[in-house]
């Protein structure tokens, strides 16, 4: 097989099965697994997993970059769509979660908590700045929007920032796990300032990083 | 092994010192009896607990059912054992609770170290079930095993000075593995005004489902205000004073907009960072759980009183 044909026929569907066992673990354990228990709370289990899980996702996302520059394997970039799109994908569990089985489809306290909870708020912005990412991931949108789709799609450096601020936020007191992925994402961010500062100071006409990204 | 626990002749009841022993096991699994609640064989307590001796105090129940022995002992806010809600059932295993002591202290007559035996003599212990409340908007219905908080401080004696009394938990990072970490300011302190510490409703904690109280919820001594939300009802206790000035207790100095020394229960008064208008039921089924909070956790007749003239949005 050749690049395109590993990553087509083997490694884009491991990637698949691995995006999806976490979905299958939660839905067995919500349908009462008992070797997938979620515990006396399995509504806050599935809200938390999901929200855990999409930002794990995001990460990947985010260190599709650098780790294709600094491992030179510049293929990874062909398994970045489905990362984001499973990133999506989580968020929007996640917002289901809370909506369905938490409020109960309580919609004026779903008001209430998106106007007056600052972590709800900024959650909510970062679902709905997902939205458009999600609807332009296409070859097609890709075509269509060609220069701005770059730049639209710098949005989830936001969206990124947003959903970790967001789990910071949540954590009654013990903000050791949030902090560990604010770590990780400012790694990440700090990676693409470097490199943008280091391209810029590059002579012309020398091999200029691609940006893209 | 049984897991119901048997009603005794007061003759026969085992006197207050040997309540821990495994004698009062094997007492328990001799002896027949009917159990004070009708519990399925997965709700009560699990084979290898140890029974208590008590009656029901049909006073103070509730409606709604019970939750489970399972929910009751394994979501639990303990820190001291970590800090997600399955720690404490994992870490507090090995923790022993004897022998236990209690230091009394401060505006009392009766001062000094008192084992848990010390504590318990002379006290009869009774069933109690009591919704408890969190501050993070999720409760439970728990039948409590214990006796009035009040018995047990009027024989310490506390002067005419004793406003409040305040509560310490054990701090010993060696046998309470969550206390490496600075994530409270250990120990964990707790307080109450004297009149709500006298209140009849408050009730020190020995044991839930019959049996002895799981390490996780506070072995072997808690406190139980169930009119309060969850953090004032501090566990594994080791320390009581009686003092002059309201106590600096440890969520209300970690986020003083957040937590109150009061923390009445109050649908009204939400907090921060989420409404309190309504709570989850642990255990409930999906889609059926999410229901009203009652004001002062539906205690407010026995209780509200204690408030009067009180602005609850600022003291809360």
């Amino acid at each position: 097989m050749n690049v395109a044909q590993r990553y087509r026929y083997l490694y884009k569907p491991l990637v698949f099965v691995a995006g999806i066992a976490p979905l299958a673990w939660l839905v067995c354990g919500a349908t009462g697994a008992p070797w997938a228990s979620l515990g006396p709370d399995p509504v806050k289990t599935l809200e938390h997993e999901c929200g855990k899980t999409a930002l794990n996702f995001l990460l990947l996302t985010l260190a599709v970059t650098p780790v294709r520059a600094l491992l030179g394997v510049p293929q990874l970039l062909r398994l970045r769509r489905m990362l984001g799109l499973f990133a999506f994908f989580y968020a929007v569990a996640h917002f289901t979660v809370y909506l369905v089985l938490d409020l109960e489809l309580n919609w004026p306290m779903l008001g209430a908590d998106i106007a007056k909870r600052p972590y709800i708020t900024i959650g909510f912005t970062a679902l709905l700045l997902l939205v458009p990412l999600a609807a332009t991931s296409t070859n097609g949108m890709m075509r269509r929007l060609g220069r701005r789709w770059a730049s639209l799609h710098r949005l989830v450096y936001v969206v990124a920032i947003l959903g970790v601020w967001h789990f910071y936020w949540q954590v009654k007191r013990d903000v050791r796990e949030p902090l560990v992925y604010a770590g990780i994402l400012a790694l990440l961010l700090l990676y693409r300032v470097v490199r943008a500062r280091s391209a810029a100071r590059a002579p012309r006409g020398a091999a200029a990083p691609e940006l893209t990204s | 092994m049984p897991t119901r626990v048997p009603r005794i002749a007061p003759s026969e009841i085992t006197p207050p010192e040997v309540y821990f022993s495994r004698r009062t096991l094997l007492a328990g699994a001799l002896a027949a009896g009917v159990s004070t609640l009708a519990r399925g064989a997965d709700e009560g307590a699990p084979a290898g607990t140890v029974p208590l001796h008590y009656t029901a105090n049909p006073r103070y129940a509730v409606s709604e059912a019970p939750n489970k022995y399972a929910e009751i002992a394994g979501y639990n806010n303990f820190y001291e054992f970590g800090t997600d809600k399955d720690d404490p059932s994992r870490n507090a295993r090995a923790f022993r609770t004897q022998p236990w002591s209690v230091r009394v202290d401060g505006e009392a007559e009766v001062r000094g170290t008192f084992t848990l035996e010390d504590i318990l003599r002379g006290q009869s212990l009774e069933e109690r079930i009591y919704r408890f409340r969190c501050v993070e908007a999720w409760s439970l219905v728990v039948p409590w095993v214990g006796f009035p908080l009040a018995s047990l401080l009027a024989r310490f004696k506390p002067t005419s000075r004793a406003r409040y009394v305040e509560f310490t938990t054990l701090y010993d990072p060696s046998r309470m593995p969550g206390q490496r970490a600075a994530v409270l300011d250990w120990p964990y302190v707790e307080g109450l005004r004297m009149d709500e510490a006298m209140h009849p409703l408050t009730l020190m904690v020995v044991g839930l489902y019959g049996v002895v109280l799981p390490n996780q919820d506070g072995a072997p001594l808690r406190l139980i205000v169930p009119w309060k939300y969850g953090f004032k009802s501090i566990k594994s206790i080791v320390k009581i004073r009686f003092s002059e000035t309201q106590p600096r207790t440890t969520w209300n100095l970690a986020a003083p907009n957040e937590y109150g020394f009061h923390a009445n229960v109050n649908p009204a008064v939400d907090h921060p960072r989420w409404s309190q208008a309504t709570e989850r039921r642990i255990g409930a089924p999906f889609l059926a759980a999410r229901r009203p909070t009652l004001p002062f956790n539906g205690y407010a007749d026995q209780v509200a009183s204690l408030y009067r003239g009180m602005d609850l949005r600022r003291d809360f």
